[in-house]
């Protein structure tokens, strides 16, 4: 095993909030309809065994903007298919040349691995049910559009913290900044556990109560692919925790709706909410390229 | 067939070393001298007439009866890339072991009377005694009950469907029943497996964090109770509990030995030392199962191993290749090695950190696992016996180096620890297996 290579952003539990703070400097600096050309003449690879819209795009679109050359390997259609080895994937890749890894995997800690046994810096794009360090930096970025500060805010994590890595991601993220974070959820998706992610962390059983005098209400997608066998009925997940205009009433006028997408209109918040415009959905995805253009300028040693 | 039939030794005196045998409760400077395979005699020092072709001085030494290893995985058949009956063996001479008894999870499962008798076949190189356990149904699918006599007759020592639960109730009642009539123990892998599919850890604040998900103690708990409840109601079932993790169990377990059940079970090494948080960034290492629990369960483990409730030390040497070990956690198979550091785990946490006697610890290693599967003669050094003996130096210190394993495989958590107990001389029918 090597050393994890500088520049790879594996998780968001072992950054530093003084790291998190230059990361968003950076990409407060990033343009990308004039990109500077930090990235010319360097290699991306983009790896993903999972399925992804937003990530995998603005990954691309970031890395190209700075004048990288991109590729995109996908499960499917690879020799991943014939039952390569994420290693000896990871391996072949660095051999034809990369100079920064992308990986998203169904795996929690996959990138720990690869980064473990490689030269190059490795990018976490989402880690099974682990972490996904990129969206809770562009979640941070955009909240920091429209707020002073991280620190004292009220926010409100509503849904599947269990099998989210978005969760675990923003949660770590925000209680470094002093966020007052509550979750809110069926016991099924937010087990007493989750309060050992972050010191300071509440649980509110009622969406009423975790969403009075919210600064910030992040809602998270009922992952239907992930409910098998659990005791989980739709109907009586969408009567007590569907964010609709009426509950969000409860929450700050100022507050701000987020939800890391895909959203599933009508399951986890209804159509009005997700379009009112207090709803940040939308700019979330457009602030994630420079977002990621500051990770991969990051990646390559050029975080300035 | 037994490596004592391999070579007819000759005559061995171990002189001068402190022996311990609890099953006659001697703990005292003795000499013994070994004839013909069996222990001729055990007498105070210098007190022993006569010469003997070869003289051991065990000065400084602790002399104790044959290590006896109830669970491990030998891989064979089927299975060599992992370990083979001559390098696990190896291993456990190394470790101090003189007999094993080895899991019929292989490939194919040991379900019949042919594949008992081929485990013991000269031909597999084995250096210590090995003693299979039969699968208590045919391919351990749980379903039909395999032939308990002829296998018991064959060598076979237990049965169990290790890895593979018995869960259905019928199963594990006609399992009980007929296994009471033939006198063999039903070794159990307590784990409700409808309740951890997909789980690589245990539940706990650590799986949490990393996204893994989490085995309960309830789902081993549950099962252990359902088994000592069971094995009550058939006069003469003998319930063996494997490699038993959690306080819960415990308390399974300690009901039904307060009850008439005659329940037994074994604790690992790892166990015993490690808890849940030791996987810290996805060790696979730290990959077992039953898991690493919580360190509340390990305390529970400590009191029970102390106060008689554990009947075993046992390894669950479960050698794995490394390409099945250095992936993704959750996809990383399942076991470690144990067999060359449980004696030196044991001092270590049991006798040093936790004031555990060394007889105590010597008991697990021996008279315990030979009474919960009935091995007359082995387990202890009374005259007459096996000329199985271990000695070892309960004050050398010594550094495990996975590369200088005998065992073929690496997949340990302990490689570069520094352990108190190193094993100095095991051997096996009067003859010498292994020398450090």
């Amino acid at each position: 095993m090597n050393k994890v290579a500088r520049g790879s952003l594996l998780d968001i539990e072992h950054l530093s909030a003084a790291e998190i703070t230059g990361l968003l400097q950076l990409a407060r600096r990033m343009n990308p309809l004039k990109p500077r050309p930090l990235l010319r003449g360097k290699r991306v690879l983009l790896l993903f065994y999972e399925a992804s819209t937003r990530t995998r795009s603005s990954f691309e679109i970031a890395a190209k903007s700075m004048g990288a050359m991109t590729t995109l390997v996908l499960s499917s259609g690879s020799s991943i298919e014939k039952g390569e080895s994420l290693l000896d994937t990871a391996y072949t890749l660095q051999a034809v040349g990369s100079d920064v890894m992308v990986i998203r995997n169904p795996y929690a800690g996959a990138p720990l691995l690869m980064a473990s046994h490689l030269k190059v810096p490795v990018i976490n794009a989402g880690d099974g049910m682990h972490e996904h360090p990129s969206q809770a930096l562009l979640d941070a970025y955009t909240i920091l559009r429209h707020k002073k500060t991280l620190n004292g805010l009220k926010v409100v994590i509503i849904g599947d913290i269990y099998h989210s890595r978005v969760a675990r991601s923003a949660i770590h993220l925000l209680a470094k900044f002093g966020a007052q974070v509550t979750l809110c959820g069926p016991p099924e998706f937010l087990p007493e556990l989750a309060l050992c992610l972050a010191p300071g962390l509440h649980i509110a059983r009622s969406t009423e109560e975790a969403v009075r005098g919210a600064d910030v209400v992040m809602v998270l997608r009922v992952q239907k692919e992930r409910l098998a066998g659990m005791k989980i009925r739709l109907q009586d997940y969408i009567a007590r925790y569907q964010m609709t205009m009426a509950r969000l009433k409860l929450a700050k006028r100022d507050a701000l709706v987020m939800h890391p997408g895909p959203i599933i209109r009508g399951l986890e918040l209804t159509w009005e909410v997700a379009d009112c415009p207090q709803s940040v959905i939308v700019e979330e995805v457009h602030n994630g390229v420079p977002v990621r253009m500051a990770i991969l300028a990051r990646a390559v040693g050029k975080a300035k | 067939m037994t490596a004592k039939d391999k070579s007819r030794a000759g005559s061995l005196l171990i002189k001068g070393g402190q022996v311990i045998d609890p099953a006659v409760h001697l703990n005292a400077p003795m000499d013994v001298l070994l004839r013909d395979g069996h222990v001729a005699e055990v007498a105070p020092v210098n007190k022993i007439r006569g010469g003997a072709d070869e003289t051991f001085d065990a000065r400084g030494l602790v002399v104790a009866p044959g290590f006896i290893d109830l669970h491990v995985h030998l891989r064979e058949p089927g299975q060599n890339y992992k370990e083979t009956i001559a390098t696990g063996t190896a291993a456990a001479a190394a470790g101090g072991f003189t007999s094993v008894c080895c899991m019929p999870n292989t490939s194919p499962v040991v379900d019949s009377v042919e594949w008992i008798s081929w485990l013991q076949q000269p031909q597999r190189g084995a250096v210590v005694n090995v003693f299979p356990i039969a699968a208590a149904t045919q391919a351990s699918k749980g379903a039909v009950l395999t032939d308990f006599r002829g296998l018991q007759r064959a060598g076979a020592v237990a049965v169990s469907d290790d890895g593979r639960p018995i869960l259905n109730e019928t199963v594990m009642r006609d399992t009980l029943r007929l296994a009471a009539e033939t006198n063999l123990p039903v070794i159990q892998h307590a784990e409700d497996t409808r309740a951890t599919e997909n789980c690589s850890m245990n539940e706990s604040t650590t799986s949490f964090r990393l996204g893994l998900r989490g085995m309960r103690a309830i789902s081993e708990a549950s099962v252990v109770d359902r088994d000592v409840q069971m094995a009550q109601q058939f006069a003469g079932a003998r319930l063996h509990v494997a490699h038993i993790s959690t306080a819960e169990a415990l308390k399974a377990v300690r009901r039904g030995k307060r009850g008439k059940a005659r329940v037994t079970c074994e604790v690992t090494p790892h166990h015993f030392t490690l808890i849940d948080e030791n996987v810290g960034e996805y060790d696979t290492y730290c990959k077992m199962n039953p898991p690493l629990r919580s360190a509340a369960d390990r305390e529970a483990l400590l009191v029970a191993l102390a106060d008689g409730t554990v009947d075993a030390i046992a390894t669950d040497h479960a050698p794995h290749a490394t390409h099945e070990k250095i992936i993704e956690f959750e996809k990383a198979m399942f076991g470690v090695t144990g067999l060359e550091t449980a004696l030196g785990l044991a001092i270590t946490q049991l006798h040093r950190e936790h004031k555990i006697p060394l007889s105590r610890i010597v008991e697990l290693f021996t008279a315990g696992p030979a009474r919960v599967v009935d091995l007359r003669g082995r387990g202890t050094l009374a005259r007459g016996t096996y000329a199985d003996v271990t000695i070892f130096d309960p004050k050398k210190r010594w550094t495990f180096e996975t590369d200088k394993s005998r065992s073929k495989a690496r997949n340990t958590p302990f490689d570069g620890w520094q352990l108190t107990g190193k094993v100095v001389a095991t051997i096996v029918g009067g003859k010498i297996v292994y020398r450090s």
